[in-house]
């Protein structure tokens, strides 16, 4: 077997090693010299459940179906199946089972897609009964051996105990013939109060090798007489190649391939990538640009303003009658808000791996979802789902780039069928990344308020305008020609509840305007707009009410309890209502986004009106179960510089129908410098299961606009991000 | 052909002078812990230290590197014992994905190693890597830990 450079999972799991050398598959086989009836690891060790596997020396491997970006979804998730299996959580490590190893086993271990915040929130119910069956059948195999009624017998610890006679022993010891038996039916879970492992602040399992530069990411993956691409797709979108004049380069040191790549990319084969990318930069390519060449970030503007005033739009939340309210109103409060395009930019760019024969497609790659790319690699290939296979490396990050979308590894292979037998790895340049986003959606949003001639908060219309995500991505997400997901935390119940179900009249609507931008999920995504949206406007309101921006949120939230509670945390943690240092000024924000119940409140100073300082930020999240505190609090303060750097820094301008921004020069991203402290809170109410990576974003901006009015006397930012107002965070 | 010394080994790198040294540790000398994040000095994914000093080697000559001592995120830990950086980061739970971290590791040691205490002040003047994931509370808190150890 050729050497190979193994995707490691974690430091101490090997499994997946000899799967992704094509040696065969590490798990699903029914081997022979094993038995007939046990499903084998590749180094032989028993399957317990598809979820669990033991070795002789009491490691365990647990199978981890959704995909490790940094959000701490492995450990969470293996923390699930640990809590239920009793195992000795010192003997975890992990694997990713295959996409195509999970076709041929009927989806054992189901959903693979890794966003949504969806990783421990959706699989929570099977992957810890994948743990308390594998448990059920080591006791029981355990029982069988001693011949004892498997009542007298309990497990703790990777260890099963015979507890009359006081008898012990290891999971290691049974596993054989607990894998043999037959899956228990009935898999009784534990009350969430008897946890031991879910609810701890446990360590990480994947540190260590990211520390070394051990950690090979997708970017980093090397396999025998490998090859290396560079590409460029067409930077209209929708547009396509018209001629290249391969001549030019095709002599250069290195180069072996001048490929197109589909009707509207070109890339370059060398041995080593830099080689690639300088060919392609000499490369002369001639673009058809189709219809879209003219379009401009200000032509797009003006249809997304057009449909702030548009008769048509889809409702997505309503109650009692919004428009007779406010055309009843003694005083109407009105404002704009816009929110650009953005990209996610991942540390890691996009790549993929391919290798290609007649009877054989595989593709090594960071993804969010095995089975999408496993998709893009059976459509791109040609190749039926047996002669297919996908192995997943750690991603450098993902954000939504590497879920929904996986056009790398449609070119990756698109390139390898064409130099079948040669594995290609793919890298796009950053400016590659930049240019073909999949990005934040563009909108506009109208609110005007209502008040009564006694100062009351009769109603509100929320007007929408722009593009839609679903539309573009997941058309058969729609409902009716409506995207859902445009309401992200303005809906009237579910994961996006509305936090002010208290306001008597509202009406919240979306006119949709879909610009030829391509657009993709992102950290959040329509949450983060829609909280600037409706929170800056609560304060907007309250100001001109002249009430305290809490008091007067609240007197709107009895019916949101659990808005209102980690509302209320963020508040009482704050001293709101007391004062603030000389010079510093609060502001609030809450929503409910993935289920999960968010609230900030910042203080912020502002100096030489346009120089802002974050003091601190403090986050209440109540995400119904924590599984891993720790994590949690490392994604709130995560997640509030991907948002803090949305807010301050990016936008993402279109020219001649192309992206301009190329790089991080003029794609900013926070320091550390500008890093505010952050105090997490971490409140879980029980009952529910509510996501982590993504929640918190939404109220970091929001927050520090509503500090920033404050600390600015009234004045209002509107349209973002604040750099075009020369407004930066220091 | 380039003499390149890198992590005590001296590599013949058959390169383009012109070629940035990251490139030339990545996909020649094949140490693949150095990461590219952008290839213009922004990000700081790509640091170095060359004779000692933090360098983005994304924009670094191969040529003006030759005959200099050159450290690698492979490079730190001797024997498997991580350094005192490493071992902050580790206690601590660092990274996220880890993308970025080779290069905010490399950034920090030649700091301490420049400043053994340094004040946030320094900190913010010193290290200016992007991180999408966002963790710099906890390379702060990291920081300060390793100038304790
Ligand atoms: S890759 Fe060198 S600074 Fe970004
Ligand atoms: S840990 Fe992911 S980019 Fe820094």
């Amino acid at each position: 077997m050729d050497s190979i450079e193994m995707p490691r999972v974690s430091r101490r799991s090997f499994v997946i090693g000899a799967a992704a050398a094509g040696t065969g598959l590490a798990i699903g086989l029914k081997l022979p010299p094993f038995g007939p009836d046990v499903v084998r690891a590749a180094d032989g060790s028993p399957e317990v459940t598809a979820w669990v596997v033991i070795k002789p020396d009491d490691t365990v491997v647990i199978r981890i179906a959704r995909s490790e970006m940094g959000q701490g979804t492995l450990t969470g998730l293996a923390q699930m199946v640990a809590e239920e299996l009793e195992c000795d959580w010192s003997k975890v490590t992990t694997e990713y089972p295959t996409p195509g190893q999970s076709v041929k086993r009927k989806r054992a271990w189901g959903d693979f897609s890794t966003g949504g915040s969806r990783g421990i929130r959706n699989s929570h119910d099977y992957v810890r009964k994948g743990g308390a069956a594998a448990r059920m059948m080591l006791v029981q195999a355990a029982a069988d051996a001693w011949k004892v009624p498997v009542a007298e017998c309990s497990a703790a610890n990777s260890m099963v105990t015979h507890n009359p006679s006081g008898r012990k022993v290891s999971y290691g010891k049974v596993a054989e013939a607990a894998a043999r038996l037959t899956p228990p039916k009935d898999v009784p879970l534990k009350d969430p109060k008897d946890w031991k492992i879910i609810g701890k602040p446990v360590k990480r399992l994947d540190t260590v090798d990211k520390l070394t530069g051990k950690q090979v990411y997708g970017f980093d993956l090397k396999l025998p007489g490998m090859l290396n691409a560079a590409i460029m797709e067409c930077p209209v979108f929708g547009g396509k190649v018209k001629s290249f004049d391969a001549a030019k380069v095709s002599g250069r040191k290195g180069v072996k391939k001048v490929l197109p790549v589909g009707d509207s990319a070109v890339a370059v084969v060398a041995d080593t990538w830099w080689q690639a990318k300088t060919a392609l930069d000499a490369l002369p390519i001639v673009w058809d640009e189709g219809p879209n060449a003219k379009v401009s970030s200000a032509s797009i503007a003006e249809i997304n303003k057009a449909g702030l005033d548009a008769d048509q739009a889809f409702v997505g939340n309503k109650a009692g009658d919004a428009k007779g309210a406010l055309a009843g109103a003694a005083k109407k409060v009105e404002a704009v808000y816009a929110y650009p395009f953005q990209n996610h930019a991942p540390m890691e760019p996009m790549n993929a791996t391919a290798k290609y024969t007649a009877d054989k497609c595989e593709v090594w790659v960071p993804t969010q979802n095995g089975e999408a790319a496993f998709a893009a690699t059976l459509a791109a290939s040609g190749l039926p789902a047996d002669k297919c296979e996908v192995y997943k490396i750690h991603l450098g990050g993902g954000f939504g780039r590497r879920g929904a979308f996986h056009d790398y590894v449609t070119q990756a292979v698109r390139i390898a069928k064409q130099m079948p037998g040669v594995p290609v790895k793919l890298l796009w340049s950053r400016e590659e990344d930049m240019r073909q986003g999949r990005f934040h959606p563009v909108t506009q949003c109208k609110l005007v308020g209502g008040f009564d001639a006694s100062n009351n908060f009769t109603g509100l219309h929320m007007r929408i305008s722009g593009q839609s995500i679903l539309a573009s991505v997941r058309p058969q997400a729609m409902k009716d020609g409506m995207d859902p997901a445009t309401f992200q935390g303005l809906a009237p119940s579910g994961e996006f509840e509305f936090g002010y179900k208290g306001i008597p009249n509202y009406l919240i609507d979306h006119a949709m305007r879909n610009p030829h931008v391509p657009p993709g999920f992102w950290r959040g995504v329509n949450i983060n707009q829609n909280a600037i949206y409706i929170e800056c406007f609560m304060d907007e309101l309250a100001a001109a009410a002249k009430q305290d921006p809490l008091e007067f949120r609240r007197k709107l939230m009895a019916k949101n309890p659990k808005h209102l509670a980690v509302l209320n945390a963020v508040a009482e943690r704050a001293g709101w209502g007391k004062p603030a240092p000389k010079g510093v000024f609060r502001g609030l924000a809450q929503m409910k986004a993935f289920d999960s119940y968010v609230a900030a409140c910042a203080e912020v100073s502002v100096s030489g009106g346009n120089k802002v300082k974050i003091h601190r930020i403090i986050c209440a999240t109540d995400p119904g179960h924590a599984v891993n505190p720790a994590q949690i609090e490392r994604q709130i303060a995560g997640s509030f510089v991907y948002g803090l750097s949305a807010l301050f820094e990016q936008e993402c301008t279109v020219k001649n129908g192309r992206i301009e921004q190329e790089n991080f020069n003029t794609y900013g991203s926070m320091k550390i410098a500008q890093m505010p402290k952050v105090e997490s809170i971490v409140m879980p109410s029980g009952g529910f299961w509510g996501g982590v990576g993504e929640p918190t974003i939404c109220v970091a901006a929001p927050a520090v606009l509503n500090a920033m009015a404050a600390a600015m006397g009234g004045k209002r930012i509107r349209s973002f991000p604040l750099k075009n107002h020369g407004i930066t965070l220091v | 052909m380039a003499k390149l010394n890198i992590n005590g080994k001296v590599h013949d790198v058959d390169v383009e002078p012109g070629m940035p040294l990251l490139w030339a540790i990545r996909e020649y000398a094949g140490l693949t812990g150095t990461k590219y994040g952008c290839g213009v000095a922004q990000c700081g994914s790509c640091t170095v230290h060359v004779d000692g000093a933090p360098v983005r080697s994304c924009v670094l000559p191969v040529s003006a590197a030759e005959g200099k001592k050159i450290t690698t995120i492979e490079g730190l830990a001797v024997n498997g014992v991580l350094t005192k950086v490493q071992k902050a980061w580790l206690d601590h739970e660092v990274p996220q994905c880890g993308y970025c971290q080779s290069g905010i590791i490399m950034a920090v040691t030649a700091l301490l190693n420049s400043k053994p205490k340094p004040t946030d002040a320094d900190i913010d003047g010193a290290i200016t890597n992007i991180c999408r994931c966002g963790t710099f509370q906890q390379v702060r808190e990291a920081i300060h830990a390793a100038a304790k150890a």
